[in-house]
């Protein structure tokens, strides 16, 4: 296990023992193979807490670790897991990122996620009419970052099975960059041009101004800060949509690339936040991180319940006044599509514009008759296919009049 | 840790009842200087965390209450403009260079909380409340400040803190912080009481109440949480109802469900929260309530 150079900041602390140290250092390498950003510094205070006494009462050691080394919510919900695991060798809960269900959660070893909700009593099977899923992520090996994200590729044989060849990716992953710097230059324009009437920056015009005797003859106006337009991706992983989810998941890559305020969860009967999963470097990582995510991928679609859980857990943080969300989705819900219904309402009062794309609507004969998709169409500014590259590229103009 | 006992009786002896992890999170402050992020859903009682410190320690609290477009003039410092132009005008006649000295000093300077924060000669405790709510490029901007507690003004040069205060940030979680920011604070989860507790803090801040009354109150409060609700009541609404039930003399929620029904007011804050407690709900949850 490395430890990126932390034993030599110990150095100056004579009282940790070398055991103690080693065994520090491997802890901070598992916290950081837990996505913990662990720093030197946090390595020399944990030294120093642990010189300080703590290490005598390991439940006091875990409640100032936990301060320490946690710097959001899912650090601190996991972070006595990790530790009792590493510390006590108790058998760690939990390291899912999954959001609205505590049944993933209880898998102990997250790479080996092979659909097991197919296996589980009572589960849904896939409703849809799109044949389902079957293949495990594990099955494929991880040469790219993508490829546990896209269990679809190799399952699914028509409409995108020609994006595998790299060219087609590299264009699909263009298009999607294209798309996302559009919208975002586009709405900037628009509010350049909305904007009238700076105020005098005092400060700097009085500085200016001195070498005048203190008349205001150059005025320096304050300069109105830009706030950028966010992008909210919510991707279906249903069975319906499985062969669509790789070729999406690849654009979202894209759109995140390009935006700097950008945040992507998949939904399937769960919802995900996938934003971190999606920026990983390390393809083990990633394929650990997505393979955890797309678990149940393939069953139904709870679409209403997934936007329930993304309106009350989420949408505060990731919705602000100039946030387009972008549902991509068939629409063809097996819960509740009152609930959907109302959780749309809901969630076009809070953002800006809400864009639906379909890859059902460049069907032949495809009309919107799924209850979820009449539920959902009253509040959505642009509904809009998205089944072939040629129509994420014709996205263009209709995105740039947001 | 002795410390941290200390801490919580303190914080305790001046209305604020903390859990062990709180207490050990101050202590830790103390001891790595670092600041404190105390992160949780409005109302939980985050901002009260820096008012009680403040009060422990005997200090002065200096708030920066954080909103979108808040930029260094505003947190940092600024000059008095009114009074440079009029120092302008008395001066005229004199060399540009006298007047730039002498509008750019100390005299004509205004303090804002970080400013002052680092300009007192005792510690005092600095709030940055919801930091979540500044644009990034303040957050940077703050970067600086908290770990270096220097700061240059273009006319006046480098400031350095002659005392490093206790800084505790809070947020609501509205905007995701970067990781820069994170890395240099402890961090707190801070999160609903459980019913013990917040039938403690009832007590230590609503004379009248009971422990019968509090922990009640406490009990209907959990309940309430978990129905479905756009707005979940916080610890400062709790007290607020608590002061109403109080006022109202009720001994009992048992005695006078109608009044429980007709104050609940106070915990329910959005129409939709309202029309869905009917009476029939709220005798439900007191009927879960010994």
């Amino acid at each position: 296990m490395s430890c990126c150079g932390a034993p030599s900041s110990f150095d100056d602390v004579n009282e940790v023992s070398r055991l103690v140290t080693g065994k520090l250092a491997a802890f901070l390498a598992t916290l950081r193979d837990n996505a913990f950003a662990v720093g030197l510094k946090e390595g020399e205070d944990a030294a120093t807490l642990i010189a300080a006494g703590y290490a005598e009462k390991p439940g006091l050691l875990r409640s100032a670790f936990k301060h320490l080394f946690s710097a959001r919510k899912a650090d601190w919900e996991k972070f006595d897991g990790i530790f009792d695991a590493f510390w006590l060798g108790r058998r760690a809960k939990s390291r899912s990122l999954t959001m609205g269900s505590t049944k993933a959660a209880n898998s102990p070893s997250l790479k080996s996620l092979p659909n097991k909700d197919a296996d589980r009593p009572g589960s849904e099977s896939v409703s849809d009419q799109i044949p389902s899923v079957e293949d495990a992520p594990e099955q494929r090996s991880g040469e790219g970052r993508m490829e546990g994200a896209s269990r679809a590729d190799n399952l699914t044989e028509v409409d995108f099975r020609k994006m595998a060849e790299p060219e087609q990716v590299e264009q699909a992953h263009a298009a999607a960059a294209r798309l996302a710097k559009a919208m975002r230059t586009r709405l900037t324009r628009r509010d350049l041009a909305r904007r009238r009437g700076y105020r005098l920056d005092l400060r700097r015009t009085i500085h200016a101004n001195v070498s005048h005797g203190g008349v205001p003859i150059k005025l320096v106006k304050r300069q109105r800060k830009d706030k950028p337009l966010r992008l909210v991706v919510l991707l279906d992983a249903s069975g319906s949509m499985s062969m669509y989810t790789g070729v999406f998941v690849r654009f979202i890559h894209g759109v995140l690339d390009e935006f700097r305020e950008a945040e992507a969860f998949l939904f399937h009967t769960r919802l995900a936040h996938v934003s971190a999963a999606m920026k990983e470097k390390d393809p083990t990582r990633a394929l650990d991180r997505l393979s955890i995510m797309a678990q149940g991928a393939g069953g139904g679609t709870k679409i209403g319940e997934c936007l329930l859980t993304f309106n009350r857990g989420h949408a505060a943080r990731v919705i602000h006044s100039r946030t387009c969300v972008m549902i991509v989705s068939d629409g063809y819900e097996t819960g509740d599509a009152m609930l959907l219904g109302r959780e749309m309402a809901t969630l076009a009062k809070r953002c800006r514009r809400i864009v639906w794309l379909n890859p059902m609507m460049g069907w032949d004969g495809y009309a919107p008759e799924a209850a979820g998709i009449k539920a959902a169409l009253p509040h959505v500014d642009l509904y809009a296919p998205a089944n072939t590259l040629k129509s994420l590229t014709e996205l263009e103009p209709y995105l740039a009049k947001l | 840790m002795k410390d941290r006992d200390q801490i919580a009786e303190r914080l305790a002896a001046v209305g604020y009842i903390a859990d062990g992890e709180l207490a050990t999170a101050i202590s830790l402050m103390q001891l790595l200087k670092r600041p404190l992020l105390l992160e949780g859903a409005a109302g939980v009682g985050k901002t009260e965390v820096a008012k009680a410190l403040a009060s422990v320690h005997a200090t002065k609290l200096i708030r920066l209450q954080c909103y979108e477009g808040l930029d260094q003039s505003a947190a940092l410092y600024e000059w008095n403009y009114q009074r440079q132009l009029l120092a302008i005008q008395a001066h005229r006649g004199a060399s540009a260079d006298d007047i730039e000295d002498q509008i750019f000093s100390e005299k004509y300077l205004l303090e804002r909380p970080l400013l002052a924060a680092i300009r007192r000669s005792k510690p005092p405790v600095l709030l940055i409340d919801e930091i979540d709510r500044a644009d990034d490029e303040f957050e940077a901007f703050l970067l600086e400040l908290l770990s270096d507690f220097q700061v240059s003004i273009p006319e006046l040069g480098t400031i350095s803190a002659i005392t490093i205060p206790h800084v505790i940030l809070t947020s609501n979680g509205t905007r995701e912080l970067s990781d820069a920011l994170r890395r240099r604070c402890l961090y707190h989860y801070v999160d609903y009481p459980d019913v013990d507790r917040e039938a403690r803090i009832i007590m230590a801040r609503i004379n009248g109440a009971g422990p019968s009354l509090a922990l009640q109150i406490a009990g209907m409060v959990e309940n309430i949480r978990k129905e479905d609700l756009r707005k979940v009541p916080g610890v400062a609404e709790t007290l607020d109802w608590a002061a109403a039930l109080v006022g109202l003399d009720i001994r009992d929620l048992h005695d006078r469900p109608e009044i429980v029904h007709e104050t609940l007011m106070c915990l329910l804050k959005t129409h939709e929260d309202k029309a869905r407690f009917k009476p029939e709900v709220t005798a439900r949850l007191l009927g879960k309530v010994a």
